[in-house]
């Protein structure tokens, strides 16, 4: 199956001439051609990690602000339309009203349908409560064009620090906030939640694509800044039966890819700030996946460098990715087939790749 | 020659009572001092109160990595010039946490870059490296 993805300035031009903000928009948005159109083929465009963080009154950090504006309207720009545009998690940076508000009247700008995860930042101050208001479940799973979707909230931890260690959801909220903090505890799924999912996947024929939605990896990588979900290992016993299995994840605001038997992974990127890699921090020892071509580092001197939005691509039961990163090259991590993992397509040869990309 | 040579000879074997003496207990008192101030760096680090709109530098800059003190001085192309690293953790602070710059012997400069290379021990120096 060929896809080819195209420039096309064109389309480009005639939206932005329909009055959106020329100068904030980028020149290389993308349409896909379908050679073959298959009947579980469809694209969706994913936002993450906005962190809408409120200074005080009606001001908000404005550099975190713009990211998200961006890429809604980028993502708007997007043709064909894509089905619909997925949320993952950390909206707001210390879970407000305000800030989930504020973001999500961000998100209101969007022409399609939207669903939403939650991340740690969104949880922490009510536990999901304002949030369930906004956009409904916690977890959920649906099908659409023959794909078996689930949305998890996987960002939960051990009931004792939730709810007996701290004076104040606030204090856990600010606990729980700080990425090193060594008070903040380990992300989990969940006893009723993994019950939930095994039974979900009961009713699901071994054939069926998945596509699972995450806010943390559901792989070991880095315990200390939490990439990292407790439940990692059994969940990805539960999944092993599945012929294909993609799970997208968010939190780590890098960009990350693995395949784990039949199970490919993929992180995508931050609208507000990138991560540097764990592997950076010159006292832990971490396990980023061995596959991954790292993102380019970014340039502190451009406050919207690597960051971005990506759209995403489903064909035969798997997920390309199309990072669009503001001021930085933009990245296509697509699954190859005869490889059976995903890959970065600009340096499937490792002479291509560029300085920029070694990070210590 | 020979006389500057015998000379030198002559300090050293003399070296005692020069030198500046110091014991273990001495040792680990100033070890004690330096992590206090690292231990205010980090909490600096993680702070909203060096900024103006609650962003600290630990958001983006997790047990202070990615900022390579090992690297200073070197050259930023965006400044024209070699800088220090007290001069980029400036940069940061007016930039992402729209703070106001500090003197390069503010204490609280000197407690943040004391929590960045306390965070990088072991990295061997490598200035100028990009
Ligand atoms: C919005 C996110 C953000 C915040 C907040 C931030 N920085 Fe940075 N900073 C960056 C990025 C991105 C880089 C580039 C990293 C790289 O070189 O890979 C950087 C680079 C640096 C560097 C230079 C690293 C090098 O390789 O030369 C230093 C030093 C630094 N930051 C210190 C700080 C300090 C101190 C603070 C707090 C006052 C701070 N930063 C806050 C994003 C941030
Ligand atoms: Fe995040
Ligand atoms: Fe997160």
């Amino acid at each position: 199956m060929n896809h080819d993805i195209v420039n096309d300035r064109r389309r480009f031009l005639k939206a932005t001439m329909s009055g959106l903000v020329i100068s904030a928009l980028p020149i290389s948005l993308v349409r896909l051609s379908y050679a073959a159109q298959g009947g579980s083929d469809f694209t969706f465009a994913y936002i993450s990690d906005a962190h809408i963080q409120h200074v005080k009154g009606t001001k908000f950090v404005r550099n975190w602000d713009r990211g998200l504006i961006r890429a809604v309207a980028e993502a708007n720009l997007l043709e064909p339309k894509p089905d619909f545009v997925f949320f993952g998690g950390d909206l707001a940076q210390l879970g407000t009203k305000a800030e989930l508000d504020h973001g999500a009247e961000i998100l209101s700008g969007l022409k399609h349908k939207m669903h939403a995860i939650l991340g740690e930042h969104d949880y922490y101050l009510d536990l999901g409560e304002y949030w369930s208001k906004l956009y409904g479940d916690h977890y959920r799973s649906w099908d659409h064009k023959g794909v078996h979707f689930i949305a998890l909230n996987s960002i939960k931890t051990y009931d004792k620090w939730t709810f007996d260690r701290w004076e104040s959801p606030e204090r856990r909220m600010h606990e729980m906030a700080g990425l090193d903090n060594p008070n903040s505890s380990p992300f989990m799924v969940g006893e009723k939640q993994m019950k939930w999912l095994q039974k979900d996947l009961s009713k699901v024929s071994k054939n069926t694509p998945i596509i699972i939605f995450s806010h943390s990896p559901l792989q070991k990588i880095y315990k200390g800044w939490n990439f990292w979900t407790e439940e990692a290992d059994e969940i990805q016993q539960m999944l092993k039966p599945f012929d294909q299995v993609n799970v997208i994840y968010g939190h780590v605001h890098q960009i990350q890819y693995n395949q784990i038997g039949n199970i490919a992974f993929n992180s995508v990127m931050a609208t507000a700030w990138p991560w540097p890699y764990p592997e950076t921090y010159a006292q832990a020892e971490s396990h980023l996946p061995i596959l991954t071509v790292p993102m380019n580092r970014a340039d502190p001197f451009n406050e919207r460098d690597a960051t971005g939005w990506q759209f995403m691509n489903v064909h035969s039961g798997r997920v390309d990715l199309e990072f669009s990163l503001h001021n930085n090259t933009n990245r296509k991590v697509a699954f190859n087939e005869a490889a059976g993992h995903p890959q970065d397509m600009s340096y499937v040869d490792p002479a291509n790749r560029n300085p920029a990309q070694r990070h210590y | 020659m020979k006389r500057i040579t015998i000379f030198m000879v002559f300090i050293c074997l003399a070296g005692p009572s020069f030198a500046d003496e110091f014991t273990q207990a001495d040792a680990d008192r100033w070890m004690a001092e330096f992590n206090l101030v690292a231990e205010e760096g980090r909490r600096l680090w993680s702070s909203p109160e060096i900024g103006t709109n609650g962003v600290a530098c630990g958001q983006c800059h997790p047990n202070a990595a990615n900022t390579h003190p090992e690297t200073y001085p070197k050259f930023q192309k965006q400044l024209g010039r070699v800088i220090q690293l007290w001069e980029m953790f400036n940069w940061c602070l007016r930039n992402p946490l729209e703070g106001k710059e500090m003197a390069a012997d503010d204490p609280r400069m000197i407690a943040l870059q004391a929590y960045a290379l306390k965070e990088r021990r072991g990295v061997k120096l490598d200035p100028g490296k990009h």
